[in-house]
């Protein structure tokens, strides 16, 4: 397992380097988006109309952070489940996003997309809301602001830490590491 | 009849809701600081260090331990001697929620079952809370709360099983449910499992049963055995922290067991996360 330092957007050159259980601290610009944003990025893409940032080489943090505190960019913004995203993940991949930051198991149609299109599932620490909050330095909504928590952030993150679950040779980390410590009667 | 004023229940369920936002429960915490210790895996070994790191960050700075800050879940116990002065002891508690969970900038996560709409004016700033009241003997009233957030309880489960099935079908129900849940519940967990009753006492009681503090021992010496029984099966299954592979995936195992029918065995299991905040207090 290797520890990497990346700053965004992301070529498939970087991603290729990445392999299930490597950790890696992100630096630069990530987009936040759940299940709503997700629907409604995804009918956009279907519909070839433009989209409210450029997916080539981008990051998507699944979260629905708190609200700021005063003087604060973003209140706790750890990550939320991401099979909801399923199904719309390897539509974003396929058009130039080279991974997505969120926490539990992906189906087979996200890991073969990060096969196809070099892209890597990161997770990052679910609970873990306080952490990762102060290492996103600025949030500024950028589109469905009336989603609330789910409106679609434009975030700078600063050594952001995360862990490769997906890899872009098909491997899975929690298969991986469930297989070595499952004990078996 | 003793009389409690309607604006010091709210202010009392406001001042646990921020407290729960930011502060571990103690019981938690040094759970979480064995897990660490015994943990086999060094990647989930540091992951329950950011867990603890993140628990002293959000304690030290007010921030919220988790952006997702839940349902606000009650149980209520009012003595039959507590007169409730200036109103309902329910909306009290609504009142009390709202303003904690404004207070504290914590997430509004109630919404509309099918639009999906998350509005002050439709549902209410994470309202309505969910609030189960009993009456007891008495002139308290006694207020158990816990924050419930979705991941976990997205994963929780109920079947009615017929009476055959006994502790050997509840221990493969139990591992069933927390194998297929995977990394998805944010564990180490806690698992509270609700036997017998009916099905909704079942479920209840599996809810409740996630209010008890972690390291405190089943006062049914049968239960006590139960519980260790399947703590040490789900630790076999290898999930580890946040579903990384490891040996620590949950934290404690905690049933509530009722009288039931002589045709069923229901059992309902019901998963609560690593950031299990909840509190007591007595007014």
């Amino acid at each position: 397992m290797a520890s990497y330092t990346f700053t965004t957007p992301l070529t498939s050159e970087d991603t290729k380097q990445l392999v299930a259980g490597d950790t890696v601290l992100l630096n630069g610009t990530i987009y936040t988006a759940r299940d709503a944003a997700h629907k409604r990025l995804v009918d956009l893409i279907e519909a070839g109309e433009e989209l409210p940032f450029d997916l080539e080489g981008s990051i998507i943090y699944f979260v629905g952070p708190t609200p700021p505190k005063p003087g604060d960019p973003i209140g706790s913004a750890g990550p939320t489940t991401s099979y909801r995203m399923d199904s719309f993940s390897p539509t974003m991949l396929k058009n130039g996003s080279k991974g997505m930051i969120g926490k539990g198991k992906r189906d087979q149609g996200v890991k073969d997309a990060c096969v196809e299109y070099d892209g890597i599932y990161f997770g990052a620490t679910g609970g873990a809301g306080a952490l990762l909050g102060k290492q996103i330095t600025s949030a500024e909504v950028i589109a469905y602001p009336e989603l609330g928590p789910e409106a679609i952030r434009k975030i700078t993150v600063k050594e952001f830490p995360v862990t490769v679950i997906n890899d872009t040779k098909g491997n899975d980390l929690y298969q991986m590491g469930r297989a070595q410590y499952e004990v078996k009667d | 009849m003793r009389e409690v004023a309607f604006d010091d229940v709210v202010k009392a369920v406001r001042d646990i809701i921020l407290h729960c936002g930011t502060d571990l429960p103690q019981d938690t915490y040094d759970a979480l600081v064995t897990a660490m210790e015994t943990e086999a895996s060094p990647v989930s070994k540091e992951v329950i260090r950011q867990i603890l790191e993140n628990a002293d960050i959000a304690k030290d700075e007010k921030r919220p331990l988790c952006q997702d800050t839940g349902l606000a879940v009650f149980f209520v116990n009012i003595g039959d001697e507590v007169k409730i002065n200036g109103g309902l002891l329910r909306d009290a508690i609504n009142q009390g929620t709202e303003q904690g969970y404004t207070d504290a900038y914590l997430r509004a996560s109630t919404c509309e079952p099918f639009s999906r709409a998350n509005l002050k004016d439709t549902v209410g700033y994470n309202l309505p809370a969910i609030i189960h009241f009993d009456i007891v003997a008495g002139d308290k009233i006694d207020i158990e709360y816990a924050a419930k957030g979705g991941g976990s309880e997205n994963v929780s489960r109920a079947k009615v099983f017929p009476p055959a099935a006994g502790k050997d079908g509840i221990v493969e129900y139990v591992k069933e449910v927390i194998s297929d849940a995977g990394g998805n519940p944010c564990p180490p967990i806690t698992i509270g499992v609700g036997i017998g009753g009916t099905f909704e006492k079942a479920c209840i009681s599996s809810k409740h049963a996630l209010f008890r503090d972690i390291g405190s021992h089943n006062e049914d010496p049968e239960m006590d055995e139960l519980e260790q029984r399947i703590l040490v099966e789900i630790n076999k299954l290898g999930i580890g922290a946040m579903g990384m592979g490891g040996t620590k995936t949950a934290l404690a195992v905690h049933i509530e067991s009722n009288p039931c029918h002589i045709a069923s065995l229901p059992v309902s299991v019901n998963v609560q996360c690593h950031s299990s905040r909840h509190t007591h207090i007595t007014i």
